[in-house]
């Protein structure tokens, strides 16, 4: 199973950085699937799903941007109360830990994806299978 | 491992050397008493002649001179040769007040480039290398200072300057630099864009050896310097009232070998200034025994460091001093405690998250003295977790304060945020109002 890749980067907290991200992706060609920003004061991390994460790393890193790449899991969620406490729930009683996590609405739009950073990616991805809890694939994620 | 290049003199036994300083430091004395009406005045001041001085211990009874001299005398009112003698002259920047001017006879500058080939034939160089000078040339002392030297122990020069630093990493694989000399920051810069540049020092260079300095850089640096480049970096020492730059460490590493026929040195508690014992930190004061132009006494450079008059393991008697810990004029003061630049980048250099580039601003806030360190992440540093990086400024204030004794604020930056430098890194803002 290839996980999905989330691009991160290290942005310090000054107009016009988002921006210069945004326009290196723009000028590549690669397509923001979700992305949220996390703010620590003078400095942020972005993280991004990208329809094309390879080519997304590769620009951002030529124009000398501090960029990561990690594993993550996009679940979908049902767009009903509940949907996310179903989710956490399940991975909080078999002890894996979410350090971070962000939604969006794909076009589609019965379900939400929730993507998640655990701190163990293969239980995760065990126990929630085993509540029928649908995971996205790498290529599902590319092909919305 | 390296030859001597004057082996009678770098290996001299200290009774000899001693003899051969106490001579000359009678004859300095009684010259510029006789040339200079400045160190005339001076002695008559202090209570001193010339017959006064007979062993090298009665350069205590000397008068001081220092940078404020230079510049009151401004432009060549200290100076002991008649205009006639005068070869070059070479001007301080004066970042730090008026410009001061230095002068050469024919003799001076012979001097000078021998005290520098001592030096690089220390570090193993010879007619074979391929010396890339890399500091500035023109009025600074650090491009021809260095160009003389090399062109001396027939190596071949390649007098590039500062900046245009795509085509000194060209020209260096064209030519097979095998040396360079620039300011250390600068090398860290000429790392980075031969990285972008897709070339490794290491690999696709001849590169053997950097003379580094003009600027205080601590062992840490040198660490980062020869883990990444595979080079071996030495320190150089020198400024502009004595020649320029003129010592080296050898290749043993241990402290730079002041060459004691042309120089006397002492080290003086600046409190008192009663020489302190070898091991201890103190002020550096030069005499000058054997320069013409501008010979000066007991001079007061303002840098601190140690002495170590022990004969070196490589066989130079000379006496050694140890790296400089800071001048006394980049000496920043943040509430009332004394903090060297040079401090901070031997913190900074050991936490492999923290780039090769960093700044400090000084601030006050109110009545407080606010002290922000720069630093730019590395990649290998970058955690996607905001947690990860919070404890990673917590980490670098904690070691600078367990080094400076005061809290500073840590900014983490992006690679490539803070400025480059080519020459003298400008490492400090201090943005309060006196």
């Amino acid at each position: 199973m290839t996980e999905i890749k989330q691009i991160s980067l290290f942005v310090e907290n000054r107009p016009g950085r988002t921006a210069k991200v945004a326009k290196t992706l723009s000028d590549a060609g690669v397509n923001i699937r979700a992305l949220t920003i996390a703010e620590a004061g003078d400095f942020g991390v972005i993280r991004m799903v990208l329809d094309d994460p390879e080519k997304g790393y590769k620009v951002l890193k030529e124009n000398a941007f501090t960029v990561s790449m990690t594993d993550v899991l996009a679940v979908e969620m049902k767009d009903t109360p509940g949907g996310l406490y179903e989710i956490v729930n399940t991975l909080g009683l078999n002890s894996v830990n979410v350090d971070y996590a962000y939604a969006f609405v794909t076009a589609k739009a019965e379900r939400a994806m929730l993507i998640l950073r655990v701190d163990d990616i293969a239980k995760a991805r065990r126990v929630l299978g085993e509540k029928n809890v649908k995971i996205a694939t790498k290529e599902e994620i590319q092909a919305i | 491992m390296s030859g001597y290049w004057d082996p009678h003199i770098e290996r001299m036994p200290l009774e000899d050397l001693h003899a051969l300083q106490e001579d000359r430091l009678k004859s300095v004395v009684r010259y510029v008493y006789d040339h200079s009406a400045f160190y005339r005045q001076r002695f008559k001041e202090a209570g001193v002649e010339p017959g006064d001085i007979r062993t090298l211990a009665d350069v205590s009874k000397l008068p001081f001179t220092r940078k404020v001299d230079l510049r009151d005398n401004y432009p060549t009112g200290m100076f002991s040769a008649p205009k006639s003698q005068v070869v070059r002259y070479h001007v301080s920047s004066g970042t730090t007040g008026k410009p001061t001017v230095v002068g050469y006879t024919k003799g001076d500058i012979e001097t000078w480039s021998e005290s520098l080939a001592r030096a690089l034939t220390s570090i193993g160089l010879d007619s074979d290398d391929v010396v890339q000078v890399g500091y500035g040339y023109g009025l600074f002392t650090g491009g021809l200072g260095l160009h003389y030297g090399a062109e001396r122990i027939g190596a071949a020069v390649l007098p590039v300057g500062t900046g245009n630093t795509e085509r000194q990493i060209e020209l260096m694989q064209d030519l097979g630099t095998t040396a360079i000399a620039c300011t250390p920051s600068y090398f860290l810069h000429i790392m980075e864009v031969a990285e972008k540049m897709g070339i490794s020092i290491k690999k696709d260079t001849q590169l053997k050896a950097g003379i580094f300095g003009a600027e205080p850089w601590s062992l840490e640096t040198r660490k980062r310097i020869e883990d990444a480049t595979g080079i071996n970096a030495y320190d150089i020492y020198g400024t502009s009232e004595i020649s320029g730059p003129l010592f080296t460490e050898c290749h043993v590493k241990k402290g730079i070998h002041v060459w004691a026929d042309m120089f006397l040195i002492e080290v003086l508690d600046p409190k008192t200034d009663e020489p302190v014992a070898d091991g201890e930190t103190g002020e550096l004061v030069f005499t000058t025994l054997h320069k013409f132009a501008l010979p000066l006494i007991r001079y007061r450079i303002g840098d601190l460091t140690i002495m170590d008059s022990e004969p070196c393991e490589c066989g130079r008697t000379h006496p050694r001093i140890m790296r400089i810990l800071g001048r006394t004029d980049d000496m920043l003061i943040i509430r009332g405690i004394n903090v060297f630049p040079s401090q901070v980048e031997s913190v900074l250099m050991d936490i492999p998250e923290v780039g090769d580039h960093w700044e400090i601003l000084v601030d006050r806030k109110g009545p407080l003295d606010m002290m922000t360190v720069r630093v730019e992440l590395t990649q290998a540093g970058f955690s996607d977790k905001i947690g990860d990086l919070m404890k990673l400024r917590k980490k670098i204030s904690k070691e600078l304060k367990g080094v400076l004794n005061i809290a500073a604020e840590v900014d983490l930056v992006e690679p490539g945020t803070i400025p480059r430098s080519m020459g003298k890194a400008k490492r400090v803002t201090d943005n309060r109002k006196v």
